[in-house]
């Protein structure tokens, strides 16, 4: 292979840079045996086992935290990867599970209760008590206007047809079940989750 | 999933039709590249789009989106006309030899008692065995009987020839018969194929009997309740199958009982139909405990308010005229028939189909409250974003409430993983600014509705008053808690049916089982088939013992698997009729002289000897599987092939029942349904690797993947039109337009479809004009709004489009 | 470096030579990967970020799956995909790309900074930021293109094969996520065992051309590929066939080295002394263009937001 004199310039350098502070030893000796990486960052992390929560094969998680829980550390969590001990994902993860301390850290989540008036342009921040009674309000009213007790042959119904609930599929196991409680007894049949779609 | 994520290890073929394991379920794909590698595991893809399964498959089919029963039935033809069934399982564990009635009846497209002017199948009692004097099914154990079940089967398939399936399902003929080979090859005891499926089967005009057609196939190949067998549903979120599970359906309640109708006033009616008497001499027929179930969770719902009396409370419970699943809801919405609905992390804007009639539901509402972790095109539906999507506020005069909710990480409870398995987690942070758990905001709502009844009074407010919610801390329970109540509990001293003077569980203790359920008020359990997950012995979902002694891929100390901590369901059946494992390679539950053993909790009666003749499919009356469903399904006993809604062609079978002739579709939507003279081009959305729903667009790591919507178009087309990669594409179809960047690739080639080519265009699903993705289109602008009829799943996965070279969007692509 | 960890060094950039130690690495370790068992997932990628803390800016859509569409200082292994047709039969290759750890690394070779490359006895080839001076010369010295300087810190960055967790014990983040183990990680004997494995079932499957990419040009390598076409290793996305490193950088090391000795005394002193005085970013104007180039931009080709 050809070496054209530019190349050789260059090269040349190159080389006298590096040779010359080898050389010279400015590079010590005993700092060349070891080199220091970086820290390992989840030396003293309070790891916590959770499961991934997006798809069904429901992954075992560790989530690394910082702060050990006493009282005046508040927990943050830094990291998530996956559980070995876990039997389908044996610590693998895939793209969603690998990026999920992302979401937990996404710029676009909701930290405050949010409330849009009729025609408004924006969402003016709540208290939850503010939030929580309105839908309470809204609710009975609906429901107390709208509430079906029999259907037109005089058979005993008990519906409540114009609000909806759709329950999400993310949502624990106990949460879901206490919004079937919630919707069944007030007498709502449009209760749907995320299995259709 | 009628197995589970890691018994796949055990197949020798591995089906991935209807799905794309690869890419929405990597980490349990897992176990298909475990089964390839340590098992010498075939891996077949049949997809519209090679895909990323694909990419690693041993053989790729390509079919047209929509036409999967007409491959299927191929199948089926195929492994009928040339004997390659498991005839011993096929004999003994199907109803392959019961008689029909002769009032059933399949031609040009129809089955016997459709009314034309209704639309419906409005007689389906010829769907149905002839039965003896005693109410025993017929059956024909010689299989000689014309109107045998495998008979029918076999007349009714006969069309489906090679020659057929490549007619409409585009498939070369080929690669049709490489594939019925290779699944034929498990045609007996000794090897396994399973069957993996998603989206792409259930998002049809025809998704059940998708499915259905599957069953059957893995029924004549003897695979269901076999390691490595079965027809795997993947579920889409983490807990989906949870919350289908506890009955976030409109038809249901939980345990997969069923919300009684207007025809069904009194709890006698409702039960009228629910005896569930066996049809076969002996068999278990295990529906009949259907009481027990439902008294207990009624019983877990009502508490003391529901009494032997006042039958158990069966008034409190709303009655169903109609199916109010999602797509009824939008469209009463769109129909100004709703007033308030919640969105409760689930994105309905971009989930439900024909955006536009979406949009315009939510604009009607009078208040709409949005409970998320993240922001979502629902809570903004009323924010202009230009071309993205088009909204004046000032007009919209709907309330928004938005909820923050915390995600996985900040709180603690269960999901049910998509092999049934129930695992807890724990709370590693708090949420972020104010933002709770749904158990908070679910608890403290229903105190402050309760308070304003209780105070004020209001319509029937009885089953809001009564409803149990004596939780240590009513406005936020403790899960734990919560999951005892949904495992069931002894409400009194319950006695030893053997010995009137023992008990065996004292009032208050938690229900081992759910055999233990009473239907006489005391027992209570909220979901019957979650009975066993937290007893006595504690919270049997946070075990995480990971053993596998057997090295089937059990692991049966890990969680707890509904139902009774099965992994393999009917896994009796991996054993002959007279309880020998059909080989040793699939040894699994087998009879040891005294009773059933194995690597599993039988699916059975411990011990009842196979002498007795009880079928492993113990749901049903028959105790056997069904190749013929009766009347279970509403479009037929059979699987028929039909065109989706936006046809590309008319049905060659039957072009006069071009279409599901009993599809709804709602009044608004008459016209809603393109042709191919405007929309030449056959569409199919799908979903990428990188991303989840409509979730991950707001997540920085995988914004950074795939950030941006596009349209992937095959070689050819894109060529006719003009167009080159990142070009930007308009998409139009009957409900709407779009636009996307081209990515123009070699994965979709034009099909030969009824002897012309037809090209398929595919778009991800996951973009918006919310996150941190670029801003997008939502494809949901596309899709038509109708549904599958047995189960109202949305047709997403095929309809009809143009598409042509276009300019980039007016605003700027940044989110 | 305050460090609470470290690696015994085999090989120092711009150091004539390491003493003799006493201390040996128990095992030279190596990353498979197994193209025939990879669905292009990228859970490697999001995994490579969240564990290095990197923030890729969000690019755009550039033409199919690649995204972001080239390694960069924040993104230290893409999947490379290549769309090739047999016949009526399509073929999906898929490569995760990244720095291979050559065990003879040309990148380490070409650096003139002391101690701004290393390479552990473990064979980890790892950069050392706080001595990098952003020169660009292991770009050149790379045969495969793998090194990025960054425009905000204009040091040299790549796949440092998480060293941090090899140290500590752990498989790198992105073996331990891949969900199909198409990266398998442990001592390079164990991996080539393993990869005899594979390429007999991949054989098996009619890839008769399988076979374990470990290319002797540069030593062989610590990052290796199991590939159904080994015969033909520039199909996936342009994995150089028999890479080397570059004449230039094996022509100083050769006959330049003792010329370089021998104008120490001047061109060395002169040389060090205007590191330590004027400081790396003293750049020539051509060299900014040359370094702008090769940190190949922070976002992608179409993506200069």
């Amino acid at each position: 292979m050809a070496v054209t004199r530019r190349q050789f310039m260059k090269v040349s350098a190159a080389g006298l840079a590096a040779s010359s502070v080898g050389a010279l030893g400015f590079a010590g000796a005993g700092d060349a045996l070891a080199a220091g990486v970086r820290p390992f960052k989840l030396e003293r992390a309070t790891e916590t086992r959770n499961t991934c929560p997006y798809c069904s094969v429901s992954c075992g998680v560790l989530i690394y935290s910082m702060g050990d829980k006493s009282k005046n550390a508040k927990s943050s969590i830094i990291h998530i990867e996956g559980d070995p001990d876990h039997p389908v994902s044996r610590g693998t993860l895939c793209p969603r599970g690998a990026a999920a301390l992302d979401f937990v850290k996404s710029p676009l989540r909701l930290k405050y209760p949010m409330h849009r008036k009729p025609g408004s342009e924006k969402f003016e921040r709540v208290t939850w008590d503010f939030a929580l009674d309105r839908i309470a309000t809204l609710m009975k009213d609906d429901r107390d206007k709208n509430f079906i007790a029999k259907n037109r042959d005089g058979v005993t119904v008990n519906r409540w047809l114009t609000t909806g609930f759709f329950g999400t599929s993310a949502q624990s196991n106990e949460a879901g079940y206490l919004v079937y409680k919630l919707a069944r007894s007030t007498g709502i049949l449009a209760l749907e989750n995320q299995a259709r779609i | 999933m009628t197995n589970s994520w890691n018994d796949i290890k055990n197949a020798d073929v591995i089906l991935v039709m209807g799905g794309n394991a690869a890419e929405a379920h990597p980490c349990g794909f897992k176990w298909v590249t475990e089964a390839k590698s340590n098992n010498g595991a075939k891996l077949v893809v049949v997809d519209p789009r090679f895909t990323r399964s694909a990419a690693v498959a041993d053989m790729y089919a390509p079919l047209r989106p929509g036409t999967d029963i007409a491959f299927l039935s191929g199948v089926m033809r195929y492994l009928l006309a040339n004997n390659k069934i498991h005839a011993d399982y096929v004999k003994a564990f199907t109803n392959a030899s019961y008689i029909v009635k002769e009032g059933y009846g399949f031609q040009d497209g129809l089955f016997s008692g459709y009314d034309q002017a209704r639309k419906a199948y409005t007689d389906r009692s010829g769907w149905d065995y002839e039965f003896d004097e005693q109410g025993m099914a017929k059956v024909d154990d010689t299989l000689q009987h014309p109107r045998c079940v495998l008979n029918l089967l076999k007349a009714h398939v006969e069309r489906y020839t090679p020659e057929m399936v490549e007619r409409i399902c585009g498939t070369p003929k080929a690669k049709f018969l490489q594939v019925c080979e290779l699944m034929a090859t498990t045609a007996n005891g000794e090897r396994s194929m399973t069957s993996m499926y998603a989206l792409g089967w259930t998002q049809h005009t025809t998704g059940a009997q998708n499915i259905r057609s599957m069953a059957m196939i893995q029924l004549l190949l003897g695979n269901m309740g076999v390691p490595g067998g079965g027809v795997n549903a993947l579920r889409g979120h983490a807990n989906v199958q949870g919350i289908t599970d506890l009955a976030l359906l409109s038809t249901s309640t939980p345990g997969y009982l069923v919300l009684p109708t207007d025809r069904e006033p009194t709890y006698a009616d409702y039960m009228k139909s629910r005896g569930f008497k066996p049809i076969r001499p002996g068999q278990t027929s295990f529906w009949q405990n259907y009481p027990k179930f439902f008294v207990s969770q009624q019983k877990a719902f009502f508490g003391a308010a529901a009494t032997k009396d006042n039958d158990w409370a069966y008034e409190y419970l709303p009655k169903f005229d109609a199916s109010y699943d999602t797509l009824k809801i939008v469209d009463m919405m769109a129909a100004g028939q709703m007033n308030g609905l919640f969105a409760q992390g689930l994105n309905i804007l971009l989930a439900a189909p024909d955006k536009a009639k979406v949009q315009s539901g939510l604009a009607k509402l009078k208040w709409l409250v949005v409970i998320d972790p993240l922001e979502t095109e629902t809570a903004r539906f009323w924010e202009n974003h230009g071309e993205f999507h088009n909204a004046n506020p000032k007009s919209i005069q709907t309330e928004v409430i938005q909820l923050p909710a915390n995600a996985f990480a900040e709180d603690e409870g269960s999901f049910t993983n998509s092999s049934r398995v129930i695992q807890w987690h724990w709370k590693a942070a708090d949420g972020p600014g104010e933002s709770r758990s749904d158990i908070q905001i679910m608890s403290e709502l229903f105190s402050r509705l309760r308070a304003l009844y209780a105070k004020n009074g209001g319509a029937y407010p009885d089953p809001i008053l009564k409803l149990t919610w004596n939780y240590t801390n009513p406005t936020n329970p403790d899960p734990a808690e919560v999951l005892k109540e949904i495992n069931g509990y002894a409400i009194e001293d319950l006695p030893d049916p053997a010995d009137a003077n023992r008990v065996v569980l004292r009032a208050g203790q938690l229900l081992p089982a759910f055999a233990m359920m009473r239907d006489d008020g005391k027992t209570a359990g909220g979901c019957w088939i979650y009975t066993g997950v937290y007893t006595e012995a504690g919270n049997m979902a946070m075990r995480r013992d990971a053993s596998d002694p057997t090295g089937k891929g059990v692991h049966a100390n890990w969680g707890f698997a509904w139902p009774a901590n099965r992994r393999v369901l009917y896994n009796r059946a991996s054993a002959d009729a007279s309880g020998k494992p059909w080989s040793e390679r699939k040894k699994y539950v087998w009879w040891n002289g005294t009773r059933w053993t194995g690597a599993d909790v039988p699916d059975y009666a411990p011990t009842v000897a196979p002498e007795r003749g009880v079928g492993p499919f113990i749901m049903n009356h028959e105790g056997t599987a069904r190749l013929f469903s009766r009347a279970a399904m509403a479009d037929g006993p059979f699987p028929e092939h039909y065109e989706p809604m936006d046809a590309y062609i008319a049905n060659p079978l039957h072009p006069k029942v071009s279409t599901n002739p009993i599809t709804r579709v709602f009044a608004a939507d008459a016209k809603a349904f393109g042709t191919p003279d405007k929309f030449p081009i056959v569409a199919t959305t799908y979903r990428l690797t990188e991303h989840f729903h409509y979730w991950t667009k707001s997540v920085h790591g995988n914004a950074v993947l795939q950030p941006e919507l596009f349209v992937e178009i095959g070689e050819r087309l894109a060529k006719a039109k003009g167009i080159k990669d990142t070009d930007w594409v308009e998409i139009s179809s009957q409900r709407g337009t779009i636009k996307a960047k081209a990515c123009v690739t070699k994965r979709l080639r034009p099909i030969m479809v009824d002897g012309k080519p037809c090209d398929v265009i595919g778009l991800p699903i996951h973009y918006g004009f919310i996150g941190l993705t670029r801003k997008g289109y939502a494809t949901n602008v596309l899709t038509p709004p109708v549904g599958d009829i047995s189960v109202n799943t949305p047709e997403y996965k095929a309809f009809l489009v143009d598409v042509k070279k276009t300019t980039a969007p007016a605003q700027p692509a940044v989110a | 470096m305050a460090t609470l960890q470290s690696l015994d060094i085999r090989r120092r950039s711009a150091s004539t030579e390491v003493p003799p130690q006493v201390r040996k690495a128990s095992v030279e370790v190596a990353k498979l990967i197994d193209v025939s068992k990879c669905i292009g997932c990228k859970a490697c990628q999001a995994a490579c970020l969240a564990w290095n803390d990197l923030v890729q800016p969000v690019g755009y859509f550039d033409g199919n799956y690649d995204n972001p569409v080239d390694l960069t200082p924040t993104s230290w292994t893409v999947m490379k995909f290549t769309e090739i047709e047999k016949g009526d039969d399509l073929e999906w290759l898929i490569r995760k790309d990244g720095c291979m750890h050559c065990d003879d690394p040309g990148c380490l070779k070409a650096c003139p900074a002391p101690g701004a490359i290393v390479q552990y006895t473990n064979g980890i080839v790892d950069f050392v930021s706080e001595n990098c001076i952003g020169c660009g010369y292991c770009v050149k010295g790379c045969p495969f293109d793998v090194p990025r300087i960054s425009r905000v810190d204009r040091k040299a960055y790549k796949c440092t094969l998480c060293s941090d967790r090899v140290a500590v014990g752990q498989a790198p983040a992105c073996a331990k996520a891949c969900p199909t183990q198409a990266i398998y990680f442990g001592s390079k004997d164990d991996m080539i065992v393993h990869a005899e494995k594979r390429i007999a079932d991949l054989k098996s499957r009619g890839y008769q051309k399988a076979g374990l990419y470990n290319p002797p040009g540069v030593g062989g390598t610590h990052v290796m590929y199991v590939l159904h076409h080994a015969d033909k290793p520039s199909l996936y996305a342009g994995l150089p066939d028999d890479p080397k490193i570059s004449p230039m950088v094996g022509f100083w090391k050769g006959a330049m080295k003792p010329i370089s000795l021998a104008v120490i005394a001047f061109a060395g002193v002169f040389g060090f002394l205007h590191y330590i005085t004027k400081g790396p970013n003293e750049v020539s104007d051509a060299d900014e263009r040359k370094g702008d180039e090769l940190a190949g931009g922070q976002t992608n080709s179409r993506g200069r937001s």
